[in-house]
């Protein structure tokens, strides 16, 4: 029986599987519904193309966000991420049930990840799920992880899968993460290995709606600076 | 023995020696790489590109085959697809798309099955008829590799 505690069930060089206790409640969301729409911010994998869709018959928008960051990164042009993820969804308000996010909110900082945040939180319909991990700790160390759906609670991890222009550039705390996140509702934030954190937020009601919380002290979204 | 002539123009021939001489076992379509196509393009047979097409392809009864030099730019409707070229615009299958290592493909993909290799590019949305049971989606995954692996054993037919 695969352990569940916070660390690897398996490893090989340069990759582990994980016990994850939030994607099966993410993946019961998307179940729950006959035609879920779905966004996957990571690169196109496709066995988890096929595990989502021939499993859950949802529709996936692959988004491929990292590519984009080591694109504008590579390319000198990381002042136009900001204008160019405003845009990267041409989806209405409301019409995605669910995202991925993995690990890419750790790799954006504080000003491409306010913007990219706000955009997935207008995607979302109410009641929507958001699933995100996030690093303990900021990194000079370039490369990403590529995470491969095993099963409805195991998640394999294989690191260094780009060349990778970007590093990982902040660890985001609670605070941070609930004012990134303003428009929805932490739903559960559980240790998945010692170093990483996977939070599933959903969305809350329109009635619930809570206006931006400000940058204060306590907060380090707006102050710190873009990648 | 076999082999493929190689494509002078439009054709792909499929053969075999049978001891006596040369048996073309059966033809298969090929739009070579020097070929540029603009417009509409339908047929009933297999067909493989290795030039450059922009319109609307289709083949619904039959694979269609984007060779490593194969330029698409195109509405595409077929039973399956396997890319090792560039794909921009939607596919539809029947079947299954298969997105070889060195292919590409950026538009939205309707297909009941979709293998996407490490190392290919995919930009755009998925979408999978449902299979309600995980049992129903092995037994119809076993299904395919078990006719995919007689498929394999069988390819000199004359």
């Amino acid at each position: 029986m695969r352990d569940m505690m916070p660390g690897p069930v398996a490893f090989a060089a340069d990759e582990a599987v994980y016990v994850s206790k939030t994607l099966s409640k993410f993946l019961s969301a998307v179940d729950a519904l006959p035609e879920a729409v779905l966004v996957d911010l990571g690169p196109a994998i496709g066995s988890n193309i096929s595990f989502l869709g021939e499993r859950f018959g949802c529709k996936i928008h692959v988004g491929d966000v990292y590519a984009d960051l080591d694109r504008h990164t590579r390319e000198g042009t990381f002042d136009r991420l900001l204008e160019f993820l405003a845009r990267r969804f041409a989806l209405r308000d409301g019409s995605v049930d669910a995202v991925l996010c993995w690990d890419i909110f750790d790799y954006l900082g504080s000003a491409a990840g306010g913007v990219l945040a706000a955009e997935l939180t207008r995607l979302l319909r109410p009641g929507g799920q958001l699933l995100g991990f996030f690093g303990a700790r900021a990194s000079e160390e370039i490369r990403y992880t590529k995470y491969f759906i095993e099963d409805e609670s195991h998640l394999r991890l294989r690191y260094g899968f780009y060349t990778g222009a970007c590093r990982r550039r902040w660890a985001l705390q609670s605070r941070d993460l609930d004012s990134l996140f303003h428009g929805l509702q932490l739903s559960d934030s559980i240790l998945m290995t010692p170093r990483l954190r996977e939070v599933l937020f959903r969305k809350r009601a329109a009635a619930d709606q809570h206006p931006p919380l400000p940058a204060g002290p306590g907060s380090r979204i707006g102050r710190l600076g873009g990648c | 023995m076999r082999s493929n002539a190689s494509s002078a123009g439009t054709m792909n021939e499929e053969w075999t020696h049978n001891g006596k001489g040369v048996v073309i076992n059966e033809q298969r379509a090929g739009i070579g790489k020097s070929i540029v196509i603009n417009g509409e393009l339908s047929g009933g047979e297999d067909l493989t590109i290795e030039g450059t097409v922009e319109g609307k392809i289709e083949l619904r009864d039959h694979v269609l085959t984007v060779g490593s030099n194969g330029r698409i730019k195109a509405e595409v409707a077929a039973k399956s697809f396997v890319v090792f070229g560039q794909v921009v615009g939607n596919l539809t299958a029947t079947e299954k798309v298969d997105i070889k290592e060195t292919g590409s493909v950026e538009g939205d993909i309707t297909a009941p099955r979709l293998a996407i290799a490490d190392g290919s590019h995919f930009r755009g949305s998925v979408e999978m008829p449902r299979v309600d049971k995980p049992r129903e989606a092995q037994a119809a995954w076993n299904r395919d590799l078990s006719r995919d692996s007689s498929l394999n054993n069988d390819l000199v037919r004359v």
